[in-house]
């Protein structure tokens, strides 16, 4: 069964740019799957739809067998508890340590702290962060503040992981070391849609690519690597 | 099944306790924003309990006033014993009677003789039969408005020979005593509108600045809810703590008044009302407003947050 479908979708924005046209996707459970495009593309929009920053204009969006393009702002949180989110800019919250941050979002589900704390430890442990859970994100470095985010993002087993840009502020060395966590993430078991703009990551990995231009989906293959289309 | 339903129950209890210290921490941990809110709400909260004070005091004076406005009703000249029973009897089946009280023209001369030393010698020359003054009631009504048709009842009773209240001059004052009582409670209520408006606005820039933590939230799966309640709860935190200093402020400083002034301002006639009968109102008043204002507002500006 798919994990996520995307049925004839569009997006247009209010000011009248067609961010997708006519896009048609299926993901599985259990696949790595790379999106990309330059910027401007349409990526940002695919990847915002899967978590309901937006809503399609026309089409269907499926994920998890939630249909997001009719849920109800109230009822956003249903959808989200079965994802975890990494973005380019980590979004973390400054006035809270390592620990607190993931745990941020443990919160939500009412657990005994034991158990937060359990499970915390296990997160930050998966991105090697277990020592630094004192430290405050400002005392650490790029890399390492992704690895909070990670960590936040994979805290609860979330069956699908959405990463937009992850290492789009990270030097090379540190992106693959981060490109490495999510690997092993999608290993174990969890599905990834990741949007990248990192060339290197994408030839490297050989996963399956999906190419966006102009709001059209022009290239989707199996083991493919960036710009594939020409190859 | 019940133990699941037990499990989701106690989830909720702990989410509720979780709630409540979020609001606290929160306070603590953005305590400058907290200082500005509390400022803000103490500040208001004063003018508010200021102008409460005010209006119980105009009210009390008022009322003071008005319940001395006395009907003193003249009987005829012969009247017996019996008939001066009679006509109390009258007035008291009257709607909107207080108190009688019954002044013989024996009891009216010699209130003249201890105010006036000169009338003494000239009054002594009459005798219980040559008093020219006439028996009077005194009469008190329950509702000043009417006092008019009260003392036109009065002297229509058999055995009454004139009424006299003030007439005019009773009306003007009711009429000033409305307006008076009406612009304290627009100011009392104006004041309180201000207040929830400033006290959420302030609430409003505090939450602006913790924009990026609510969309978290709700990236992380959070309910609406679950991001609500505890801004509740820190407004409802934020109110009480900004309504102590106000409380603490008009209750010491009433209070002090009271006593300096003995319990009068400048004059008799404008007595102070007791601090001990409305101290306790005016906390409850005060609390009330900042603890439903501050929530309310906390509550009402976090929800723009929650559109994402």
């Amino acid at each position: 069964m798919n994990l996520i479908e995307l049925k004839n979708v569009y997006k247009q924005y209010s000011n009248g740019v067609t961010a997708l046209c006519d896009v048609s996707l299926e993901i599985a459970k259990g696949e790595f799957v790379f999106v990309i495009g330059k910027t401007a593309s349409g990526k940002s929009s695919l990847i915002k739809l899967l978590y309901r920053q937006e809503k399609p204009s026309k089409g269907g969006v499926f994920v998890g067998g939630i249909n997001v393009a009719k849920l109800k702002n109230r009822k956003v949180y249903k959808l989200r508890r079965k994802l975890g989110i990494v973005f380019q800019d980590y979004k973390l919250l400054p006035n809270l340590t390592v620990y607190e941050n993931v745990a941020f979002a443990l919160e939500i589900y009412g657990l005994r702290s034991d158990e937060v704390r359990r499970k915390v430890m296990k997160a930050l442990e998966k991105v090697g962060l277990k020592e630094k859970f004192k430290s405050y994100p400002d005392q650490l470095s790029g890399g390492e503040q992704q690895r909070v985010s990670i960590a936040r993002a994979i805290v609860n087993e979330p069956k699908i992981l959405i990463c937009d840009e992850p290492t789009g502020n990270l030097d090379p060395k540190t992106s693959l070391e981060i490109m490495e966590i999510i690997n092993k993430i999608n290993e174990e078991g969890t599905t990834v849609i990741m949007a990248t703009h990192d060339k290197e990551i994408v030839n490297k990995y050989r996963k399956r690519v999906i190419t966006i231009e102009k709001g059209i989906l022009v290239n989707d293959k199996e083991k493919g690597g960036y710009f594939s289309e020409k190859d | 099944m019940t133990k699941k339903r037990g499990d989701t129950s106690v989830k909720k209890i702990r989410i509720f306790f979780h709630s409540i210290e979020e609001a606290f921490k929160s306070v603590f941990r953005n305590a400058s924003l907290s200082i500005a809110s509390i400022s803000c709400i103490a500040i208001t909260l004063i003018l508010v309990a200021v102008s409460v004070i005010l209006s119980y005091n105009v009210n009390s004076f008022t009322s003071d006033i008005e319940k001395d406005v006395t009907i003193v009703a003249f009987l005829d000249k012969e009247v017996t014993q019996e008939q001066i029973d009679e006509i109390k009897t009258k007035i008291a089946n009257l709607d909107n009677i207080a108190t009688i009280e019954f002044e013989s023209k024996q009891q009216l001369i010699d209130e003249m003789k201890e105010e006036n030393a000169d009338l003494e010698n000239i009054l002594n020359q009459y005798t219980e039969e040559t008093n020219p003054l006439q028996d009077t009631y005194l009469v008190k009504v329950e509702n000043i408005e009417t006092i008019g048709k009260t003392a036109e009842e009065i002297e229509n009773i058999e055995g009454v020979s004139i009424v006299k209240y003030g007439e005019g001059m009773v009306e003007d004052l009711v009429n000033v005593f409305d307006v008076v009582k009406n612009i304290t409670y627009i100011v009392v209520i104006g004041l309180v509108l201000v207040t929830a408006f400033l006290i959420s606005n302030t609430i409003k820039i505090t939450i602006q600045t913790r924009k990026r933590q609510i969309e978290i939230m709700r990236l992380v799966g959070a309910s609406n809810s679950f991001i609500k309640i505890p801004f509740f709860f820190e407004g409802l935190l934020l109110g009480a703590l900004g309504s102590i200093i106000p409380i603490v402020a008009c209750c010491y400083g009433y209070m002090y008044l009271y006593e300096r002034f003995n319990g009068q301002l400048f004059t008799p006639i404008i007595k102070l009302v007791n601090p001990d009968l409305i101290i306790f109102n005016i906390i409850i008043f005060v609390i009330t407003i900042g603890v439903v204002v501050g929530a309310l507002g906390s509550y009402r500006a976090v929800r723009r947050y929650l559109k994402i």
